[in-house]
């Protein structure tokens, strides 16, 4: 069964399936953000149904481009041997 | 009957034994302890234990309250669970090491007083020191030393703050320090004590001792060290600072500085590292903030983060068992050969990223859920960004470089049976906490009044999830590892010990050598000519002059001596002489005088 399961997540024979299955689950949880009730809500963006989906995104894009900003053009990434 | 029986006691003394005992037996007591510990800690009663006078003051051996009981129970559920990992080990050294090290985490989690809080700090830097040094060669000796001199300076300044706030309150019993949530001022003791309560937390810039090490110990002694280090500097953090405005910002800035770091990370438990600094910042700003909700969310994040966190280790050091490696660039299309492997890793990875009914869901949530009822909106948005990074690193690119993505037909099996049951343990409870979080909550030093799984809370949290991994999908290539090292704070004392190093070769060397060359050309010639010269005064001058005498006073001896010739006439003859000559002066001077 965990064998199964981890296959699906590898083999590329599964690659079309895979996709198919990752959209739909976006788009059932952005649907799903519109239909659940809100309350004790604390800040205007939790008011905004697929506020996190887009923060999240958003986030993720971030964290890459900075890291990498501060890994290549600021220089925190070096050689392997830098400290031999 | 023994009322109280320590459990820090139990694993230092249950250490000695182990170097005696072989095969199965030893397996079983190395079991055992921990088990009993378990035990041990869930029937403990709260109370002091163990008061005592020692160099003029009064310690405390041993504080049982809520706080203290819930870091013990995880403590000794991981102690069980890292044990069983390592059952495989032929040698004694790791376990013995892996058991002093529990026993002094427990120790400082029961410390009652700050001199037994330092001993027991102390021990853990050391004991834990050798599950580095025991991987051997050179990296990882010099990894080692490294953070032994990194946790005995922060031991320094840890009992310099010690000293000072003794003498400032008067008393050594560990509680709350002025300044964070109790009034008052903090004074330069307790700035010290935390600066070494900080440091064991790895919060930035004081962290690099962590990413340096962890992934260069064995691949048993990094699972215990990933958990209890620096979850012991969160324990003592929430007694003694709570309410610390400081910690918050430290918090959420360490949140994001680990899963920055991680994107740029090729090592794969180096990577993990790093999200130990971004985890434990949500503990540390959850302390800083102080409420009871914010505290309890700290308390129970670390409760669970030691679990998941373990068993992504588990995961990582099972691929560099069976592969010998560690750099994602040489790792990928392990799913095949190790499909356990890569399950058991993923509950972890699901645990920290906070995926509904996995542990990390309802403690997680807790700490930023208590940063918004404190109305701190810009901590809630970074530690929401952190939980995007964290499910970007540890649940994505980690897993699809190490086990899918490119196959590079490496030979792999899955582990050791007793390092799977060990993940499977770690597994276990970190969905059992996920699905039943009221276990955990009842365990919390505070009430709680949390509902984790409201329809708003569940949606949005696989919103954040499922669009991190969108960018994951549509970002991929940008994320490719490269074979690289990062520049962290251990820059500073990596190259300034290099510096110091060149200083003490070449000017100091050189000054020296310069100063052995005068010495050598002037001072020498110089001294040696005075010194013959002064020989040769000793020899012509003085001796001579002490000689002549020598000999006028032996020839005068030897004159006087033929005097003497033993004969009584001569003797009378002499004195008939005497006694004319001195009738002649007398008759003269007599004359002269009338």
């Amino acid at each position: 069964m965990i064998k199964r399961v981890v296959d699906f997540f590898g083999d590329e024979g599964y690659a079309r399936s895979r996709r198919r299955l990752f959209y739909l689950v976006l788009v059932l949880i952005v649907v799903a953000d519109f239909l659940v009730p809100r309350e004790h809500v604390e800040y205007l963006w939790e008011r905004l149904p697929g506020w996190s989906a887009a923060y999240g995104f958003g986030s993720c894009v971030l964290l890459i481009l900075v890291s990498k900003f501060l890994g290549h053009r600021v220089g925190l990434m070096r050689r392997e041997d830098y400290y031999d | 009957m023994i009322d109280f029986v320590h459990p820090a006691l139990l694993f230092i003394l249950g250490a000695v034994p182990i170097p005696f005992l072989k095969g199965a037996i030893r397996k079983v007591y190395l079991v055992l302890i921990p088990s009993v510990a378990i035990l041990v800690v869930l029937t403990l009663e709260p109370g002091s234990y163990g008061v005592a006078r020692v160099i003029g003051q009064e310690i405390l051996f041993a504080k049982v309250d809520k706080l203290s009981v819930v870091f013990a129970t995880v403590f000794t559920i991981m102690a069980l669970v890292g044990t069983v990992y390592a059952l495989h080990l032929p040698r004694a050294g790791q376990h013995v090491a892996a058991f002093v090290y529990v026993g002094c985490a427990l120790g400082v989690v029961f410390a009652g007083d700050y001199l037994t809080l330092y001993l027991f700090w102390e021990g853990m830097a050391f004991a834990s020191a050798y599950l580095v040094f025991a991987q051997g060669g050179d990296r990882a000796i010099g990894a080692a030393f490294r953070y032994l001199m990194v946790h005995v300076t922060g031991g320094v300044a840890l009992l310099g703050g010690i000293v000072l706030h003794g003498l400032a309150a008067g008393s050594l019993f560990f509680g709350p320090i002025a300044g964070g949530g109790v009034a008052g001022a903090m004074d330069i003791g307790g700035y010290l004590i935390l600066a070494g309560f900080l440091l064991n937390a790895a919060v930035p810039p004081l962290n690099a001792w962590l990413t340096d090490a962890y992934p260069e110990a064995t691949v048993t002694g990094a699972v215990f060290m990933s958990a209890f280090t620096t979850k012991t500097a969160v324990y003592v953090l929430a007694r003694a600072f709570p309410g610390t405005e400081l910690l918050v910002w430290l918090g959420a800035v360490m949140a994001l500085y680990g899963v920055i770091y991680a994107v740029l990370e090729n090592d794969c438990r180096r990577l993990l590292a790093y999200h130990i600094v971004s985890q434990v910042g949500y503990m540390v700003a959850g302390i800083g903030i102080g409420t009871e909700m914010a505290v309890n969310g700290a308390t129970s994040h670390a409760f669970a983060h030691i679990l998941y966190k373990a068993l992504l280790f588990m995961g990582a050091g099972a691929v560099i068992e069976v592969t010998g490696r560690r750099k994602l660039t040489e790792l990928g299309g392990l799913y095949k050969t190790m499909p356990l492997t890569v399950a058991l890793y993923m509950v972890g990875a699901f645990a920290i990223s906070a995926f509904p009914l996995f542990s990390g869901f309802v403690t997680k949530s807790m700490v930023i859920a208590a940063a918004g009822q404190d109305h701190r909106a810009l901590v809630v948005l970074a530690l929401t960004m952190a939980s995007s990074g964290t499910f970007l690193h540890t649940g994505l690119k980690l897993p699809y470089y190490m086990f899918f993505g490119r196959d590079r037909k490496l030979e792999a099996r899955e582990p050791p049976r007793n390092m799977l049951v060990a993940m499977a343990m770690a597994a276990v409870l970190c969905i059992a906490i996920g699905v039943f979080p009221e276990r955990l909550y009842a365990l919390l030093p505070y009430p709680v009044a949390f509902e984790p799984y409201t329809g708003a809370h569940v949606t949005e949290s696989l919103g954040l999830l499922m669009f991190t991994a969108l960018g994951f999908v549509l970002f991929l290539r940008a994320l490719d590892p490269e074979n690289t090292i990062s520049i962290d704070t251990d820059w500073f004392y990596r190259k300034g010990a290099r510096a110091f190093l060149w200083f003490a070769e070449k000017p100091l060397a050189r000054y020296e050598k310069a100063v052995s060359n005068v010495s050598d050309k002037v001072a020498l010639p110089l001294l040696h000519g005075a010194a013959r010269a002064g020989l040769r005064v000793d020899l012509n001058g003085v001796d001579a002059a002490v000689n002549g005498l020598a000999r006028a006073i032996l020839g005068g001896g030897g004159a006087l001596r033929r005097l003497q010739t033993g004969v009584a006439t001569h003797y009378a003859l002499a004195m008939i002489a005497g006694v004319i000559a001195a009738i002649t002066v007398f008759a003269v001077v007599w004359q002269q005088g009338v």
